[in-house]
């Protein structure tokens, strides 16, 4: 609720500052830049700023009336009703996460569950409370390898089949870093980069290794080789992850990798026009102590009741500011609940389910476009639930078709990755079905005719 | 506890145990009495690292603060006390045993700065303990 200050109040604080006006408050403030006139249309209603807001709002398009095929990082999947429901209760609903175990437990509970399940998920022992968004989260183990390290060792090595967003998030994080260096190496483009560029540079000064997993083309690897190379260099190896494969796919944890990042959005968060989304991060136990954000762990009181609080905290920036690995304390407290909500609604069964309907849309419409004349499914096997396709025309001719039907098409990859002419990047979740990937292909096949 | 005769102290707290051209280094009673639990020791340097004197060597963690331990003179790393990796505790207990570094020393007149247990008591007490 607003408050605002009664003339009373003002005049007390005032007569208290020993000032007459609030003017002579800014009198430091040169005359012409004080109290400038803004020219500002009249003021509205309620009414009629409803109505002219809702009008704006009528202009987007939304995925409750449109197909969805665009990926590339954030996807259309269903949200069980129940998740909004809990993360809307007065317990939670706050935009600061609160963190004094004293008046905290419910939240605190939430996130230790959420780290519990983001380390089932990927089988591996730590994890946070989470961050921003993936490509923060991938961002933030980069400063961790470089740290656990002490700054000896100053590359870190990106794969050219990572998400080019998360790619230029790293660069721009890690350039208050004077001395470190970030390399992708890009092979030649005649067909999709090859993540496994970067294995010939891996060398004694690398810290960290970094793959997509499924990388950002949809290709499913199992990096297991690439990790024990990486490991006998003595560097760590990162894998981003889609949360929604790991229901199915061999996990980072089985692989040896050292740190898991990803997106959480596909746990029960809209697409939300970009945001909030969800990162997190998890990481073997020998790396806790260098691990990012704020940690919740479960401990007993002095009457040996179950309790949580923020654990291992001399690591970050309370009492260590200058020496933390990293300062970010912020956390999506308000996501991370909804990914744990979501996961746990789920189960394991429950998740392996929505995963299995990925996989198996995306193979049905693969096979089904590579029939089509013209369009070539470019993603070889085996893959999760994207796909590239090369179209006989351009990818925004073709969007524009589909949009007309009602249809968001895919992902134009030329303008990252310009080789790629014509080539979309298409998702599917299990919202598109075996009948909207057939109006697809249909659409497909008619936008080649004119 | 009383502070050993054999020792030799720096004014940021750390004691150093010379042995012809080595020594072992660690942190004084008063030190970990100041941290209270220490949970944590992170080494920031390996075998073979060369280090200068008041370089950060490692850190300490307590259950309310963190430290650095600075190098009371310049040297090399011999061996690192790898038990107190999984027993920092071993600080609280018994500080003049638990040796952080073996090191070589480089410069043995960089001792003549340090102080003699007796001093280094005196400086303690100054400081309110």
């Amino acid at each position: 609720m607003f408050t605002p200050h009664t003339d009373a109040e003002r005049k007390e604080m005032l007569t208290a500052l020993g000032l007459n006006s609030i003017e002579e408050l800014f009198s430091d403030v040169p005359q012409q830049f004080r109290f400038p006139a803004l020219d500002l249309p009249k003021g509205m209603n309620e009414m009629f700023v409803r109505e002219y807001v809702e009008g704006f709002s009528q202009a987007n398009i939304s995925t409750k009336e449109f197909i969805c095929f665009l990926g590339a990082g954030a996807y259309d999947h269903y949200i069980p009703s129940a998740v909004d429901s809990i993360l809307r209760r007065g317990e939670f609903f706050t935009a600061y996460t609160p963190y004094q175990p004293e008046i905290s437990q419910g939240t605190l509970q939430t996130i230790f569950e959420f780290q519990t399940l983001i380390c089932n998920l990927t089988s591996l022992e730590a994890s946070n409370a989470s961050h921003y968004d993936g490509a923060t989260a991938a961002a933030e183990a980069c400063i961790t390898a470089y740290s656990h390290f002490h700054g000896k060792r100053k590359k870190i090595l990106l794969s050219s089949a990572i998400n080019p967003q998360y790619r230029e998030v790293v660069h721009t994080y890690l350039s208050g870093i004077q001395d470190i260096a970030i390399e992708t190496i890009l092979d030649d483009q005649n067909s999709l980069p090859d993540p496994f560029a970067i294995e010939g540079s891996i060398d004694e000064n690398t810290a960290l290794v970094m793959v997509q997993y499924p990388d950002f083309f949809g290709r499913i690897y199992d990096f297991s080789n690439l990790i024990e190379k990486s490991h006998q260099k003595g560097a760590l190896v990162c894998l981003i992850v889609n949360p929604i494969a790991l229901g199915l796919l061999k996990t980072p944890g089985e692989m040896g990798a050292d740190i898991a990042v990803g997106e959480g959005q596909p746990l029960g968060i809209p697409l939300s026009f970009g945001g909030p989304y969800l990162g997190f991060i998890a990481a073997r136990k020998e790396l806790v102590r260098k691990l990012s954000g704020r940690l919740v762990g479960e401990t007993v009181d002095k009457d040996g009741k179950r309790g949580y609080v923020l654990t291992l905290t001399a690591r970050e920036q309370h009492i260590r500011r200058e020496k933390a690995t990293s300062n970010i304390c912020s956390n999506q407290g308000l996501m991370a609940l909804a990914a744990t909500v979501y996961m746990s609604l789920l189960g394991k069964t429950g998740m392996r389910q929505v995963s299995n309907l990925c996989y198996q849309n995306a193979h049905y419409a693969a096979q089904k476009i590579a029939q089509l004349d013209g369009f070539k499914v470019l993603t070889p096997e085996p893959f999760f639930h994207e796909i590239v396709i090369q179209c006989p025309t351009s990818v925004e001719h073709i969007n524009h078709h589909l949009l007309e039907e009602g249809i968001l098409g895919g992902y134009a990859l030329e303008s990252v990755y310009p080789d790629l002419k014509n080539c979309m990047l298409l998702a599917f979740t299990e919202k598109t079905n075996k009948e909207v990937i057939d109006v697809l292909c249909d659409i497909l096949k008619e936008s080649d005719h004119d | 506890m009383s502070t050993p005769k054999d020792l030799k102290f720096s004014e940021s707290d750390e004691w150093i145990k010379v042995k012809g051209s080595t020594a072992l280094i660690g942190i004084t009673d008063f030190a970990q009495n100041q941290l209270s639990d220490i949970v944590y020791v992170e080494y920031e340097l390996d075998i073979d690292d060369d280090f200068e004197k008041d370089e950060t060597v490692a850190t300490i963690e307590s259950v309310k603060a963190a430290a650095d331990i600075h190098a009371p003179v310049a040297g090399t790393v011999l061996e690192i006390n790898e038990t107190l990796i999984d027993n920092p505790e071993h600080l609280n207990d018994d500080p003049y045993g638990s040796w952080l570094f073996k090191i070589a020393i480089d410069e043995p007149s960089e001792l003549d700065a340090l102080m003699d247990a007796e001093t280094y008591d005196r400086f303690c007490e100054d400081r309110g303990e």
